[in-house]
Parts: C-alpha cells; sequence; structure tokens
C-alpha cells in the first residue's frame, strides 16, 4: 500500500529581493533541526534550497516559498515549494541539464538539487511562471 | 557592515569568513581581494570560510574567480576549513572548486602557500638535494 504524506505544519515566505535569502535560509534551517534532520541532510537541504530561491529572483522576478513538515509512514521530512510567475522555462530537459545557464553561471542549481533531495518536481508554463517542489526526508 | 577586511601578513592576504554571507558582501570580496592582489603583489590569497555553514553555487563561483584571477596576478589561493557537511553536500551539487587549492584548517593552508611560493620562486638547486647535508 502507497503510504500518503500528512502535512505537520505550514508556513511561507515571500522572496523579493536579495537580501530574503540569508533569513530563509535560517527559516530553511529551524525547522530542519525542529525534526532533528541530520546536519549532512540539514546542509544538503538548505543548500538546494539556496540555489532555487536564487534562481527564483534571478528567473522569475521573486515568489513565494511554502515551507512544510510532512510526514510519510515513519519518517518525517520538509517540503519545499518555491512558486514564481516569471517567464517560467521553455525547454524544461535542457534546463535540467548540467551546466547549461541562460545567465551564465554555473548551471548546476536545477541539476545539484535533483541530486541533493529526496524529491523533486518541477512544472513550469512559459508566460505564466513555475513551480519546484523538492522533499528531503529526515533519514533520507 | 558591508565589507570583510582583509589581512595582509607579509607576501599573503587573509581573510576569514565570519558570517553567511549576503551576495553583495561576496561579490564585494571578489572585487577588494581582486584589487589588493594587484596592489599588494601578494603571493598567496587564504580564506578561511570555517564559519560557513553552506556553501552554493553562487558562493562557489566566487571562490572560483578569486582563485583564477589571483592566479593570472601570479598569486595562489587555498581556501581552509570547510565543515566535512559541506564537502559533502558540494560534491553532490557538482560544484568542483576550480583554481583553488583547499586545507584543513589555517596553519595547513599557511604550509601549503609557503611550499607553492617556495617551489615558484627559488630557481633549481645547484647542489642536488643529497649532497646538501
Ligand atoms: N524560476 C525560474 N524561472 C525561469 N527560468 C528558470 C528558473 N529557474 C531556472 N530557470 C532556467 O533554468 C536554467 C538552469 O538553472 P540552474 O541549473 O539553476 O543554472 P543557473 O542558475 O546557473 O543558470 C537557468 O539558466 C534558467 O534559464
Ligand atoms: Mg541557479
Amino acid at each position: 500500500m502507497k503510504l500518503m504524506k500528512i502535512v505537520l505544519s505550514k508556513d511561507s515566505m515571500k522572496i523579493e529581493r536579495e537580501q530574503d535569502v540569508v533569513p530563509f535560509r535560517g527559516r530553511v534551517k529551524e525547522y530542519a533541526v525542529k525534526i532533528g534532520m541530520s546536519l549532512v541532510n540539514q546542509t544538503k537541504l538548505i543548500t538546494a534550497a539556496s540555489e532555487l530561491v536564487r534562481n527564483m529572483l534571478k528567473y522569475g522576478n521573486g515568489g513565494v516559498v511554502l515551507i512544510e513538515v510532512i510526514s510519510e509512514g515513519r519518517d518525517n521530512g520538509i517540503r519545499l515549494t518555491f512558486s514564481d510567475k516569471g517567464p517560467g522555462i521553455a525547454d524544461i530537459a535542457l534546463a535540467m541539464k548540467d551546466g547549461y545557464s541562460s545567465g551564465k553561471s554555473l548551471g548546476i542549481g536545477l541539476p545539484g538539487t535533483k541530486r541533493l533531495v529526496n524529491e523533486f518536481d518541477i512544472k513550469s508554463t512559459p508566460g505564466q511562471g513555475t513551480t519546484v517542489s523538492i522533499i528531503k526526508w529526515k533519514n533520507g | 557592515m558591508d565589507r570583510i577586511p582583509i589581512l595582509r601578513m607579509g607576501k599573503f592576504l587573509l581573510v576569514t569568513i565570519q558570517i553567511d554571507l549576503y551576495d553583495r558582501l561576496a561579490t564585494n570580496l571578489e572585487s577588494d581581494l581582486v584589487q589588493m592582489v594587484n596592489k599588494t603583489e601578494a603571493k598567496g590569497v587564504l580564506i578561511d570560510i570555517s564559519a560557513l555553514s553552506i556553501v552554493d553555487s553562487f558562493m562557489g563561483r566566487i571562490l572560483g574567480n578569486i582563485g583564477s584571477m589571483s592566479k593570472i596576478m601570479d598569486a595562489e589561493t587555498v581556501v581552509v576549513g570547510m565543515q566535512p557537511a559541506v564537502a559533502i553536500t558540494l560534491i553532490e551539487l557538482g560544484l568542483e572548486l576550480k583554481g583553488v587549492h583547499t586545507a584543513l584548517n589555517v596553519e595547513k593552508g599557511m604550509e601549503l602557500l609557503k611550499e607553492k611560493i617556495a617551489s615558484d620562486e627559488e630557481p633549481p638547486d645547484e647542489t642536488d638535494e643529497d649532497s646538501t647535508e
């Protein structure tokens, strides 16, 4: 039987400027510490979160991040959902390639984030925006 | 504070990053360091990142830029004190710190810089090694 994901708590944070990045990372860390996530997993989650929040600022004109504590069976975790109303991504497969960047940077944010988390989901509609959702389990 | 202090110690420049950096601070550090290397003709740059709880691709790129630009001006860069969890994460993220050396701590980093500079500066020894004692 497939386990259900249950949302234990919900919080959200608006991201509008570069100065929001550090406090946002701090907030994610608070939740990760609260559920007892290991330091390595915390570091992976916060690094992934930092990449996605930067993308949201750089390419999506900012947006909102939903921060949820979830549980599935015996494991707890953090789910982060990044939503922006920016230009969207026309070719997601291309954007997910290591080294691809339309912004002259390293192009490892999306593919690297996917490697750092347990679940990764990206949806984008050109002209409407992008939503990226990630889950890191406490013991994952 | 919108500048990270850069200390000069002989031929070396030393930077200790004490807080998780805002982007502006990080980009300022990059340009300040490059200017300082140029002005002081420093031979080595040591950056202590032991207080950084994460390094993402933005920060990684800045460290890499400092390394490659210093190299052009004939200075070596060593990054020291990276936390183990950060090192593990960087590998999975896929970030290579190209153009910078790494060392465990400040002492080891200084040793490394001194070795690099010694091997750069000293012309090949006339007396070979086994005959010097
Ligand atoms: N939120 C977003 N909105 C629009 N485009 C995006 C968004 N996030 C990522 N992209 C696109 O995906 C590409 C790859 O992103 P990433 O892997 O983080 O690399 P980088 O940030 O270095 O460009 C970006 O260059 C950009 O074209
Ligand atoms: Mg990115």
